[in-house]
């Protein structure tokens, strides 16, 4: 591969979206206890003012 | 180490912006179990065989660094960018639960002080600014929104780790029943759950800084593309704190601060207080527990729905509801909260959103004043206010009721004189807010307002009320 040919693969690579997926991990991965957090707190605070 | 290094999180074309909140995020939720460090205090003083004031010192001690070490190392997380800031953050904030297990399992208070307190305080105060100045760069023209976001989630780390810390101390001690209020956990437990909790934070908190990224053009050595405050300002740290826009704001941050810490600091014996006929209190602790919840969601939630708003209505007013507002709600909890549970906890919900939207607000606030030049570093110097006001609130506070009685025979009356002078803390920020005005241009930087930048910049008070860019 020519150095002309693999730079044009790299800045191919540098500009590729990112992965909408990876977005979705990424938010998962804090929604997830965020979401368990919020959970627990309306439950437990329900329950006692219920 | 570069991959640390502020141009190696130079974000390439294509990059998601959507991936730096939830970087923000992962540092918010990890630093905001400072708020759940209640949930130790009993298992604490039994296995120290301390006093309350004693154990309550680490949270000071975490607090009072949070506050000093924004504000003294704000500018160094502005220089070396995001990724090396939350690296430090974690290692600091991991490190401190570490240092404070040893300490649990060594039945050293100091070394649990220096761990928690000092070490964990440090991670606190660099974690909590080290993405707002990055979210802001990212969304320049909703930094409220992007703002509100992470602070929120410095609010609802408390509600995923108050949970989380009862389960692992049930897990380390068969015989800890987190329902059973007199309940306490081992050394063992206390010591296994503060070292598994270092491990997970410093973990969760390193992805957020594997994720985040500068936007191109924020290289080291390069021209950066700075966005200008509403009046074309790019303002340096070491000038903002010279400016009367800085010193207003400082004051509003306070005001706010002090007033929603005096109801969150004592909401759970305030609802007993103000529902108590004959000696006894209609509220029990257990609803008292629950109010205290519905606070945290209430904290939570005005973080990110009123810091979006004032992307909308515009910075200046946003806080004017926030003090305006809020001083009418203290005045009516002080005279009409006690006719029904409903009335007060609708308002103290409100009170205490505000609260919280005062502190996901004033980053966007920053960002209009002083453009995005260093706004991190003007944003940590400024959280000296939260430090102030976190040892003023309560101290108003109990000062007043201290004087009025005992502890389990107080009423609704007594609490007047502390709501009023809440009200006037409140009414100190309005004025102090109205006052605040574009920032002058022999304030600016020059080097970088010649160097350009994208944003349109309205001049003038009209523009900064308007908000959005």
């Amino acid at each position: 591969m020519s150095t002309d040919a693999k730079h044009s693969t790299e800045t191919d690579a540098d500009t590729r979206p990112t992965s909408a997926l990876l977005v979705v991990l990424a938010w998962l991965i804090v929604g997830i206890p965020l979401a368990y957090g919020l959970w627990q707190t309306v439950v437990t605070a329900f329950q006692l003012l219920g | 180490m570069s991959f640390l290094d502020k141009n190696s999180t130079v974000a390439r074309p294509g990059y998601s912006k959507w991936l730096i909140p939830p970087a923000a995020l992962a540092v918010h939720l990890s630093i905001g179990q400072v708020y759940a460090f209640s949930v130790f205090k009993t298992s604490l003083v039994d296995h120290f065989d301390s006093s309350q004031t004693a154990i309550a010192w680490i949270f000071s001690i975490a607090i009072v660094m949070l506050g000093l070490s924004a504000a003294v190392l704000g500018t160094w997380v502005e220089r070396v960018g995001p990724r090396k800031a939350m690296v430090a953050a974690a290692l600091c904030w991991g490190s401190g639960f570490m240092i404070g297990s040893l300490g649990i399992a060594m039945e050293s208070l100091p070394i649990l002080y220096l761990g928690y307190g000092v070490i964990g305080g440090i991670g606190l105060g660099i974690g909590y600014i080290s993405p707002v100045s990055t979210l802001i760069k990212w969304f320049p023209d909703r930094p409220g929104l992007a703002t509100g976001m992470a602070i929120m989630g410095f609010g609802g780390g408390a509600l995923i780790a108050s949970p989380a810390s009862n389960k692992l101390m049930s897990i380390f001690d068969s015989g800890f029943n987190a329902d059973d209020k007199s309940a306490v956990a081992n050394g063992t437990a206390l010591s296994s759950t503060f070292l598994t909790l270092g491990i997970i934070y410093l973990v969760f908190m390193l992805i957020g800084a594997a994720l985040v990224r500068v936007p191109p053009g924020h290289a080291e050595g390069e021209e950066s593309v700075q966005h200008p405050g509403k009046n074309g300002a790019l303002v340096r740290a070491s000038q903002a704190i010279r400016t009367p826009q800085f010193a207003f704001l400082w004051v509003v941050l306070f005001c706010n601060v002090t007033a929603g810490i005096g109801i969150l600091e004592q909401a759970a014996p305030m609802i007993q207080d103000f529902f108590r006929a004959g000696g006894d209190s209609s509220v029990s602790s257990a609803e008292a527990a629950g109010f205290v919840g519905i606070l945290s969601l209430a904290n939570m939630a005005g973080r990110f729905v009123w810091s979006s708003l004032s992307d909308v209505i515009g910075r200046k007013p946003t806080y004017m509801i926030y003090l305006g507002v809020g001083l009418v709600l203290y005045v009516l909890l002080a005279t009409v909260g006690q006719q029904s549970t409903a009335i007060f906890v609708t308002l103290a919900v409100v009170i205490i959103s505000y609260y919280g939207g005062g502190f996901a607000t004033v980053p966007a606030y920053l960002k209009d004043l002083f453009g995005t030049l260093e706004v991190g570093a003007i944003h940590g110097r400024l959280l000296t206010a939260w430090a102030a006001a976190g040892v003023v609130g309560p101290l108003v506070v109990n000062g007043f009721l201290d004087a009025a009685g005992e502890p389990g025979s107080l009423v609704a009356d007594d609490y007047h004189l502390g709501l009023f002078t809440m009200a006037g803390v409140l009414g100190v920020g309005f004025v102090a807010n109205l006052l605040i005005k574009p920032v002058d241009e022999k304030h600016f930087d020059e080097e970088a307002v010649r160097s350009g930048s994208q944003d349109e910049a309205p001049a003038g008070e009209a523009a900064m009320s308007r908000g959005g860019n």
